[in-house]
């Protein structure tokens, strides 16, 4: 199926619209009218919840993008540099700290858990970009990142055995969590992703071009190394801040990109932005799961994502083996 | 025919009969939460017990001499912090539990190494408390193991009159108000359903997570705040955060600083199913009084 990607744009675009319109007035009761009949708990919180669970899948969906692009993996995902096992790491010293005068310090300033899952996952990309020597061999960055992610991995393992109490935020945070997102994430995630977006664009080239391999884009003459580390910093910006937000969400990132691509679009300039809007769609779809089925008792977002995109994964499978 | 049977019957009844009397020394198969039966030939004599709820509970039917080796966790009553601790909860030194020859093992039901354990030929029970009823049950399990089961009921009625007393102590004002208690900031609560919430229930607090909802439910924030609960018990970590909690500065309890923040050191006693229940609604009660009443 071919699409032409402005009609697309409009399509996934309306796609969310509509999600996000059911996304206020699905609440702890189900489907209701709360739009009419309680407009507070709209305006403060199922549209920010809702629209913040769209800005973080819709990162995810960009950072998914540009991970596939830069490493020309098609099973690259926003958590493959180690930024996931990084901000699982800073969640974790967050809340084994939370009783000492440091961690006060930090649950004081309102971001608490926020800051350290992105703190943890800048850190953990600077120890792999730092490991593999800089950004231009892929091979040894991704396997720097590999290392970096299992290292990491199981330092959080010990400090959560370490402290029990920690279980359970933990749990909640490596599932994902879309409960208690308001407006001042909406205000730091929409801004952020359309800086992001803009700048990716203006790679967009190089990723083109990266498809047909790293010798034919040099021989392009495209400044090959300055953007591949700009667009490391936006996947690690991307992720970190999704991550920050709402966990580790499984899948988005992977299979946004994946979607996108299905519905005929392959040039990056239409790939990115509409990565984004998928992720965002397929997040705040999973969100709306979420809080729906069992209502008032909640999901972790990352199962409906991940029953989501394995069974659409799934789906893909067959007509890839016909071809 | 008939009156063989019956005598029968009544010989089988006397035998089971005399058999319960008898429980102090003959052999005694115990069935564990998992449905797993063990047979003990005598009251065991050398415990390793791992899990909190379950060291207390053995001690407090008078079982606390028998004791090992405990978990990293454990630390009431106070002379069990100079047994041997054998690991926390999922991972525990095998090792150490053979060399300490115990005659049973105790383990929560959550626990992996329920297996591994019984493969080694030690007697294991895996055993829980999530209500208070449950509680109760505990309590009589850890009796019947120490050959004393009249113990259970008089550590269960000295709780009754402790948790009695610390209700009494709470300002008449808060009875019926609402109350939502939060475990974690997920958010997770406790339900009514809870050991906590029945506790909650005695204070004559009015829990607005329902039994049918679970223990411990995960909720929607939203559900919470249509609640608007009068009163809000949370950990001493989360209370700075909840007024940023997005639409949380509108709950009744928030908006007149009616939020006990329960200190860590407290978290033992009210996070532990067991025989300090009374020592959890004590803690309850001094952290709701120090509140404005409403």
């Amino acid at each position: 199926m071919r699409w032409q990607p402005l009609a697309l744009t409009l399509l996934l675009l309306a796609l969310s619209g509509g999600l996000l319109l059911l996304g206020t007035s699905v609440g702890a009761q189900g489907l209701d009218a709360a739009l009419w009949q309680a407009p507070s708990l709209v305006t403060e919180l199922r549209l920010p919840r809702s629209l913040a669970a769209w800005g973080c899948g819709a990162l995810l969906g960009l950072a998914g993008a540009i991970a596939q692009g830069l490493f020309r993996n098609p099973l690259a995902d926003p958590y493959l540099l180690g930024a996931s096992a990084g901000a699982s790491l800073g969640v974790a010293l967050a809340l084994v700290l939370a009783g000492s005068a440091g961690g006060a310090l930090m649950a004081g300033s309102g971001w608490g858990l926020n800051l350290a899952a992105f703190a943890g996952a800048w850190a953990a990309l600077g120890l792999t970009v730092l490991l593999s020597r800089g950004v231009s061999h892929t091979p040894r960055l991704l396997l720097a990142g590999v290392i970096v992610g299992v290292v990491l991995a199981a330092a959080t393992q010990g400090l959560t055995l370490l402290d029990p109490s920690t279980l359970r935020p933990m749990q909640s945070f490596m599932l994902g969590s879309t409960s208690l997102l308001g407006w001042s994430q909406v205000a730091l995630s929409l801004p952020l992703l359309a800086i992001a977006l803009l700048l990716a664009l203006m790679s967009s080239r190089t990723l083109d071009a990266l498809g047909l391999g790293e010798a034919t884009a040099r021989s392009l003459g495209l400044p090959l190394d300055g953007t591949r580390a700009l667009l490391l910093a936006l996947l690690a910006l991307c992720s970190g801040a999704a991550v920050a937000q709402c966990g580790l969400v499984a899948f988005v990132g992977l299979v946004a990109p994946h979607t996108v691509r299905a519905l005929g679009v392959s040039r990056y300039r239409w790939l990115l932005p509409l990565s984004a809007i998928s992720g965002g769609g397929l997040l705040l779809a999973a969100d709306i799961v979420s809080r729906w089925v069992a209502a008032p008792i909640e999901l972790p977002v990352g199962l409906p994502t991940a029953l989501l995109g394995g069974a659409y994964l799934l789906s893909r499978l067959p007509r890839g083996e016909a071809r | 025919m008939r009156t063989l049977l019956s005598h029968l019957l009544a010989w089988a009844s006397a035998a089971l009969l005399s058999s319960a009397a008898l429980a102090n020394t003959g052999p005694l198969t115990h069935t564990d939460d998992l449905g797993r039966q063990v047979t003990l030939r005598a009251p065991p004599q050398r415990i390793v017990a791992i899990g909190p709820s379950l060291v207390e509970s053995l001690c407090a039917v008078g079982g606390c001499d028998r004791l090992v080796g405990v978990d990293r966790f454990s630390n009431h009553p106070a002379m069990v912090n100079a047994l041997p601790k054998l690991g926390g909860l999922g991972e525990v030194s095998l090792e150490q539990v053979l060399r300490l020859k115990p005659d049973l093992v105790l383990l929560t039901p959550a626990s992996r190494l329920h297996d591994r354990i019984a493969q080694l030929g030690l007697p294991v029970l895996a055993l829980d408390a999530q209500s208070l009823p449950e509680v109760r049950r505990l309590l009589r399990h850890m009796a019947v193991l120490v050959g004393a089961p009249e113990r259970a009921e008089a550590v269960w009625a000295q709780m009754q009159r402790e948790i009695d007393a610390a209700a009494a102590e709470l300002p008449s004002s808060w009875h019926g108000r609402s109350v939502y208690f939060e475990v974690d900031p997920t958010p997770y609560a406790a339900g009514e359903a809870s050991f906590i919430g029945a506790v909650l229930a005695r204070l004559q607090l009015k829990n607005i997570v329902p039994a049918a909802l679970g223990t411990f439910p995960q909720l929607n924030p939203e559900f919470v705040i249509r609640a608007q609960p009068a009163l809000v018990i949370v950990g001493q970590r989360e209370a700075p955060n909840l007024a940023q909690r997005p639409g949380w500065a509108g709950v009744p309890a928030v908006r007149h600083g009616r939020v006990c923040a329960l200190p860590r050191a407290d978290g033992d006693v009210v996070g532990r199913p067991g025989p300090r229940v009374g020592d959890a609604a004590r803690a309850l009660v001094r952290c709701v009084r120090a509140l404005p009443p409403p």
